[in-house]
């Protein structure tokens, strides 16, 4: 690289903000409105314009708590219950009440929602049990309606400059982190009172099966830094194994959306056009079905469309190609698919973590509080389950006010310089060699190993292997070459991803028993075992800098779940006269 | 061991006689997440530097002439 050594330089904050996506911002926009005194910086490693999941806006709510149609009793419980028991239902409750309140919010900035000829939310039912779902047809705009409030409360923006390790104090509370530029590797150190990561998904873990590396269902930027920083820094981690596969359009890899289709009478059917699940609603158990009718040569599984009338289809694909993923149109006219005439192949994606989906993240407790003073997380990297977009706004603004009031009571704390020459040092060293191996390749490796070694069903004896695999391409991180700014990016989100690998692998391997469908179906431990596992299981670094794990009690429930109850989810599968037998 | 370029296909094509990049817009290099768009000094027009496209669409839809197209790229078409 350049002959000129990379710059260092050092700004002050209070409250820094890493991730400019979803629940970033908003986590930036309620410090400030909690108070407009406090100095917040919000660090994103592309543009905040247009960075994160929602880059091109939503279709639609996926969580939504509106009174008349359901209450957050009722959400906790269904929540609950897609995941198993294993919920800190005090995290879900804090989202569930936040949950309307926040749509107002959003709607009086001007997102726009779908609301009937009387202007209320127009509410659909996709969810097993209660109606949730709100329809943004109109929900391009999410990102300009956040980047306005933003200069409106003069939050401090620095675009490009991706996070790569948190900066703690003496004490062990947090006290900044490091960034460098990914356009000119210059250093950018933020002392902070306070961090709130926000870095979305690790959504670049497993390779999908077109063997493009960014033909990921997350946008391919959230790549696990976060996950990877909170485990560097010390946070525990939970549930990493509960990973994230998703029902997806075959080789796109985006959503096919039956959260979307659904209410207009769109289902996930087999080769025989029939219905085989009972709920499109993404969980471990759905994906396990989808699996199941995969395996029994029924599949290929599609989204089934054709016998809809053509006002009706004509409205999806409104939704559908403006929103989210617009691509997902000029992809099905290239395949000559079209909705009226032909079902839409679908596939199980490779996986990944994230929260926002299912339950794998961050710990987080209901104030979105991580285990170190002063850290936060929010959005997909927490580990507040199933929390989706709205679940990141609100878990956002939940973290900005609480980060606020935590800045009042702490003076700027140190942070240890040797550390961060010794950051430098490992930022760089790829910048310091002429020769050997490329960031692409090695991310390809790491990649192929997780689909080769850590996809469900996962076996044992397969895991380790995945384990000495990934720990011989560790030792190979002395030969990996960055040759400008934008390699050197591509070399540290690298070893984001094969830290993720490795979390995978150990918080997989920790949970001797199968639980959440088919997120963690242990081939060696097929049942679920309540006794030994009705707990989170958290992922941390140890003293001595081993990956260590501990099980955490779950707390006392604020909403009763009978036992009965408890079991819906395990009844997917539609019943027929056939399977009654 | 000597590192090797590989020719691909560009998913995100720019049309340079709409392309005002010589006035100095940088809107497509500026919006898109992955980073991988340029200007291209020697000819002053967009292009894509980088096979990491997720095909999103923000550089097509923040294109104040309509100069940007996103393809789906190849292996996954």
């Amino acid at each position: 690289m350049s002959a000129s050594e990379p710059t260092t330089e050092i700004i002050e904050a209070d409250i820094l903000v890493i991730g400019g996506g979803t629940g970033g911002p908003m986590a930036a926009i309620k410090a400030k409105e909690a108070n407009p005194a406090l100095r917040v910086v919000l660090m994103e490693k592309a543009n905040v314009k247009r960075s994160g999941a929602i880059s091109m806006g939503m279709d639609g709510l996926n969580n939504a708590v509106v009174p008349g149609y359901a209450t957050p009793e009722q959400y906790v419980k269904e929540i609950t219950i897609a995941n198993d028991g294993v919920v800190h239902q005090k995290a879900v409750m804090a989202y569930a009440t936040g949950s309307f309140p926040m749509i107002q919010y959003l709607d009086k900035l001007g997102v726009k929602f779908e609301k009937d000829g009387a202007g209320e939310y127009n509410m659909r039912k996709v969810h097993h049990l209660g109606t949730y779902v709100l329809p943004m047809p109109e929900g391009h705009n999410v990102k300009k309606v956040l980047y306005r409030q933003l200069r409106r409360l003069q939050v401090a923006v620095t675009n490009r400059y991706m996070a790569t390790r948190l900066l703690k104090s003496r004490d062990g509370a947090i006290s900044g982190a490091i960034g460098v530029n990914t356009r000119t590797s210059e250093f950018l150190v933020v002392r902070a009172k306070s961090v709130i990561l926000a870095c979305g998904a690790a959504g670049r873990l497993g390779l999908p099966a077109s063997g493009y590396m960014f033909g990921t269902y997350e946008n391919a930027a959230n790549c696990g830094d976060g996950y990877a920083m909170a485990y560097h820094a010390g946070a525990e981690l939970a549930n990493l194994e509960c990973y994230q596969i998703n029902p997806l359009i075959k080789d796109y890899n985006g959503p096919s959306c039956a959260y979307v289709t659904g209410p207009f009478g769109g289902y996930t059917a087999n080769n025989k056009g029939e219905r085989f699940i009972e709920c499109d609603y993404w969980s471990g158990q759905m994906m396990l079905e989808f699996w199941r009718e995969l395996q029994s040569g029924a599949g290929p599984v599609f989204l089934k469309l054709d016998h809809l009338a053509e006002e009706t289809i004509s409205e999806i694909e409104t939704i559908l190609h403006t929103n989210e993923r617009p691509s997902r149109g000029r992809f099905h006219e290239k395949r000559g698919n079209d909705y009226r005439r032909r079902p839409v192949e679908m596939h199980i994606s490779e996986i990944g973590f994230c929260s926002g989906h299912s339950a794998s993240g961050v710990w987080v407790d209901e104030n979105a509080r991580t285990t170190i003073p002063g850290l936060y997380a929010v959005g997909d990297m927490a580990s507040v389950p199933h929390n989706y977009m709205l679940g990141a706004f609100v878990n956002g603004g939940i973290a900005g006010a609480d980060a606020a009031s935590y800045c009042e009571g702490v003076d700027l704390p140190d942070f240890d310089a040797g550390f961060l020459k010794a950051e430098r040092e490992r930022v760089l060293a790829p910048t310091r060699r002429d020769d050997g191996l490329t960031p692409h390749e090695m991310e390809f490796k790491t990649r192929r190993m997780v689909n080769d070694y850590l996809e469900p069903p996962k076996v044992t004896a397969k895991m380790e292997i995945g384990q000495r695999r990934f720990a011989e391409i560790r030792e190979d991180l002395n030969q990996l070459c960055a040759r400008d700014p934008h390699e050197l990016h591509r070399a540290l989100e690298l070893q984001s991803i094969l830290d993720c690998a490795d979390m995978a692998a150990a918080a997989s391997l920790y949970r001797t028993e199968s639980r959440w469908g088919f997120y963690h179906l242990r081939v060696d431990h097929p049942e679920t075992n309540d006794d030994e596992w009705f707990c989170h299981t958290m992922l941390f670094k140890d003293e001595a800098g081993r990956m260590a794990h501990r099980k955490r009690e779950i707390a006392p429930y604020v909403v009763d779940v009978a036992a009965d109850e408890m079991a819906a989810y395990h009844q997917l599968r539609v019943k027929t006269a056939q399977a009654a037998e | 061991m000597p590192i090797i370029t590989e020719s691909k296909s560009a998913a995100v094509v720019i049309d340079d006689a709409k392309c005002i990049a010589e006035k100095g817009c940088t809107v497509c290099v500026e919006v898109c997440p992955l980073d991988i768009l340029a200007i291209d000094e020697g000819r002053k027009k967009a292009y894509m530097k980088y096979d990491e496209c997720w095909y999103c669409m923000p550089c097509e839809a923040d294109c104040p002439t309509g100069a940007v197209k996103v393809n789906i790229p190849y292996l996954l078409r």
